[in-house]
């Protein structure tokens, strides 16, 4: 099938089979190589990008079902929220291997546009579903709260 | 173009026509493998003034890019950020891992004590011959010249580095570069400087194996024997010709699998969920991992098959034993464990014009897939040319003495016309269910008490399955029958503690084996700083006193551990836990690195452990990137209290029963609490600290849970009735 697949503000005409994941059309048609493919079941969080604005799994998002929506995914992010995410990412040091990243950084920018204070705890409510196997969570944990302080800086 | 060398080894080449000067290292037979002319280095300096650091250890997050672009930076006197950086080709002559032999790899944290002389010398052999090749200029000499940030001034002159690139690489290497003096050091030992491969790995540009899209590639991926030696017997891909996309199906000739080859990854998995393999599973494995506990528990009641210390007769600690006032033993298992990377297994094979390859790899042991590559496909070695790209984590994983992936990749590759590139992808499927796991492990100890509460005797037997065996390091590793890495942590404690003896006994495999963050470490510290509570709980000391009492010996080794011990006991308010709250410690060597960790728990109304801080205290030598240390202590014990908590691989008949990550759950979150790291200063030349963090955070907590609740003695702990919050 045909599909106009609205992405980073471009529209894209997609030959997919329905039941494709979004995660593929974007890696493996769009080359957009930032969104990362960790599990394929929606348990590690590293495909995670934005359809109209709210975090989702691209590998349990089907391209049939995107007809009319905005996806952003992480070449794409520019919210204050995702400035303040990526430079207190940077401040931080947070990245180790940085595989799972952009996917921490699409879910922190979707709890931080949600909740602009976050505590701890909604923090690890939140970020409970993005894996990192180098165990960079502390970090994650801190630099969200700094977002937080520079969102309201 | 010319090159110079030294006695010592350092080289300097320049060609004329690019303007670089290039230092790196002449080992024996450099200028006869260099046919091109050309010199490997480990830091270039072009005429722009571009200066770039020639890693030769691969990055997979433990920091080693910013890591040895920092020695580069400090002996040239400019910023981490104004310096580059480029992954080393594969080149073991040049580039080789001196504590491994003649051979190119990551592993075992070495790559800063590794490499931390040459790339300095490298570095300051630079500095000094474009400091001369200015004075020669400006006709001064080069102590009235300084060079700071890519800029040489002095004697009323200044001018960019990249003005006397060439006329320096013209002029001999200095024999002894002056390495700067600890105390000139702005870059070494700075915790205010970033990460180098940061800022591509938060925008999403940073570029992994598999992110590569080469035009006209193809995606293959593999259908593999469920259980260990079995092989395809037949197979039908009429099913797997519907799937839009699928290109071909071809068993692999070494009967492993069947490669399904594809335009996309999607298609490609779809179309092996087509594909139906008929297995012959004459050869294979049948035992479960049940056979193999029963297995490694009986044989630690019969004599053991090595005897793994020399200075201690057994009959001498047992009789120490059977005159002790109080004799403590346990009994522990510990579970086949897989890695995980985050990013999934795969590499991508180029062809190129000339009939050579490219294998594009975020490659850990860059010497055997050069090695496997030109055996599989009938290349010369100068026909074959490795890619190291950045790897989303390993663990270990992605180095197998055995290149398996690599293999698989160069198989597939093989079997096509050769004109395509051809991207090998795993699944997480596949990593769970891929084999090549920490091995199972059973210790026995039994330990004898004194009326004084002294230890008289440690009878310590460990039974488990050799990583090293078979494999290429066996040479280096196993002596006398003993794969030192099973013993590693225990046979060789610094703790000076008398009648100790430990005894090994090798089971056979049921699955392929590999190292995994900290390797024999992953046990041994568990069983030791387990035991140690256990035997300081006996005579009612307090866990720490009791551990440095054996630390006492006034050796090196013992005050490093000591002082470790001391500082996160000291850090953690040792012994003043809140009310409602427990504190373990633990302290180990590896990797020629000391860490103590205190973990701190509470418990809910349901009894449900919270780990509320670890705090750890590491002694790596003289620490060349502070915050990268803290962020590697951190992600260590992460991994450790990970698996500890909860991890375990099965087999089932051989066949390996969890399949993702809803089965072999990763640490989360919110499953630490917080985590604070210290960092002993040290001018010893610096040590590992990928793997060092990761031995004691899992005894740690053990102690911790232990102080008000069961002995965890078998792991996971959740398959003890340890439940987490």
């Amino acid at each position: 099938m045909t599909i106009e697949l609205k992405l980073n503000g471009k529209t894209h005409t997609v030959d997919a089979e329905p039941g494709t994941p979004l995660l593929w059309v974007i890696r493996d048609d769009l080359k957009l190589t930032g969104t990362k493919f960790g599990c394929g079941v929606a348990a590690c969080g590293a495909c995670t990008v934005h359809v109209d604005g709210a975090p989702v799994r691209s590998c349990q998002t089907y391209i049939e079902d995107l007809e009319g929506s905005e996806v952003t995914t992480i070449e794409g992010v520019n919210s204050d929220a995702a400035k303040a995410v990526q430079t207190a990412w940077a401040e931080l040091d947070v990245v180790q291997c940085g595989y799972c990243q952009s996917g921490q950084i699409m879910s922190a920018v979707g709890l931080l546009t949600e909740n602009a204070k976050p505590t701890v705890a909604d923090i690890d409510e939140y970020m409970n579903g993005n894996a990192c196997r180098c165990a960079a969570y502390q970090r994650i944990r801190a630099a969200i709260l700094r977002a937080s302080d520079l969102m309201e800086a | 173009m010319t090159v110079t060398t030294t006695r010592r080894g350092f080289l300097a080449s320049a060609a004329a026509t690019t303007g670089l000067l290039a230092i790196g290292i002449s080992p024996k037979g450099a200028f006869a493998k260099a046919g091109t002319g050309a010199l490997n280095p480990f830091v270039t300096i072009a005429s722009d003034g571009t200066v770039t650091a020639i890693v030769k250890h691969f990055e997979k997050g433990q920091g080693t890019a910013t890591g040895l672009s920092t020695l580069i930076a400090e002996e040239l006197n400019m910023s981490l950020d104004a310096i580059k950086f480029e992954f080393a080709p594969s080149d073991p002559a040049v580039y080789n891992n001196f504590l491994f032999g003649p051979y190119q790899g990551t592993g075992g944290s070495t790559a800063m004590a590794n490499s931390y002389a040459q790339y300095r010398g490298a570095g300051a052999a630079a500095r000094e011959m474009l400091l001369q090749a200015a004075a020669n200029r400006w006709g001064v000499s080069a102590s009235d010249l300084s060079m700071q940030d890519g800029m040489i001034s002095g004697a009323g002159q200044e001018a960019g580095i990249g003005e006397f690139v060439a006329e320096a690489a013209a002029l001999n290497v200095p024999a002894e570069p002056r390495l700067k003096d600890p105390s000139e050091f702005r870059i070494i030992g700075n915790a205010d400087v970033h990460r180098k491969d940061q800022d591509a790995k938060i925008n999403g540009t940073a570029q992994y194996a598999m992110d590569l899209h080469l035009e006209g590639q193809m995606v293959v991926v593999i259908k593999r024997s469920p259980r260990m030696g079995g092989v395809v017997a037949s197979f039908d891909d009429s099913a797997a010709k519907e799937i839009n996309g699928f290109i071909q199906a071809l068993a692999l000739p070494n009967g492993a699998g069947v490669a399904v080859y594809a335009d996309k990854t999607w298609a490609a998995f779809q179309a092996r969920d087509a594909v139906e393999v008929t297995w012959d599973f004459a050869a294979a494995e049948t035992r479960s991992s049940d056979d193999i506990r029963r297995e490694l528990l009986a044989a630690l009641d019969d004599n053991a098959e090595f005897d793994a210390s020399s200075e201690t007769d057994l009959s001498d600690t047992l009789s120490a034993i059977e005159g002790a006032a109080q004799v403590v033993e346990e009994t522990f298992y510990f579970p086949l464990l897989a890695h995980a990377p985050m990013e999934p297994l795969g590499a991508t094979i180029e062809p190129l014009a000339d009939g050579g390859v490219i294998i594009h790899d975020g490659a850990q042991f860059p010497t055997s897939n050069h090695n496997a590559l030109s055996q599989i496909l009938e290349l010369p070695m100068e026909k074959v040319q490795v890619n190291t790209m950045l790897a989303g984590g390993s663990f270990g994983r992605r180095a197998t003495p055995t290149a398996d992936y690599q293999v698989e990749v160069a198989l597939a590759f093989a079997m096509t016309d050769r004109t395509r590139p051809v991207k090998l992808v795993w699944s997480r499927e596949d990593d769970i269910t891929g084999g090549y796991y920490r091995p199972a492990f059973a210790h026995k100890v039994r330990v004898g008490l004194d009326d004084a509460g002294k230890i008289v005797g440690w009878d310590h037997r460990i039974a488990g399955q050799s990583i090293f065996k078979g494999t290429f390091f066996e040479s280096v590793i196993v002596h006398e029958g003993i794969d030192h890495s099973s013993v590693e942590g225990a046979a060789d404690t610094p703790y000076a503690i008398p009648g100790m003896h430990f005894g090994l006994t090798d089971n056979k495999p049921a699955t392929t084996l590999l190292w995994w963050r900290s390797v024999g470490h992953t046990h041994t510290a568990y069983v030791m700083e387990s035991m140690m509570d256990i035997a300081a709980k006996a005579v009612g000391r307090d866990a720490v006193a009791f551990r440095l009492d054996y630390l006492a010996d006034g050796t090196p080794d013992q005050e490093r551990k000591a002082a470790v011990l001391r500082l996160a006991a000291e850090k953690a308010g040792w012994g003043q836990a809140a009310p409602g709250r427990s504190q373990g410690v633990a302290v180990h060597k590896s990797f020629g690195s000391y860490v103590a960790e205190v973990a701190e728990i509470s418990r809910d109304a349901d009894g449900y452990v919270k780990i509320e801080k670890i705090t750890a205290a590491v002694d790596c030598g003289l620490p060349v990137n502070p915050d990268v240390i803290k962020a590697q202590i951190e992600g260590g014990i992460g991994y450790g209290i990970g698996a500890v908590m909860r991890n375990e691989i099965t087999l089932s008949e051989g066949a390996t029963d969890q399949i993702n990550f809803p089965d072999y759950e990763p640490l989360r979150i919110h499953d630490i609490a917080e985590i604070e790291t210290h960092i002993v200063p040290s001018t010893v030349d610096p040590t590992g600290i990928g793997e060092p963090g990761t031995p004691p955070a899992g005894p740690a907590l053990a102690n911790a849970i232990a102080v008000d609740g069961p002995r965890v003695t078998s792991l996971p702990m959740t398959n003890e009735g340890i439940d987490f919050v």
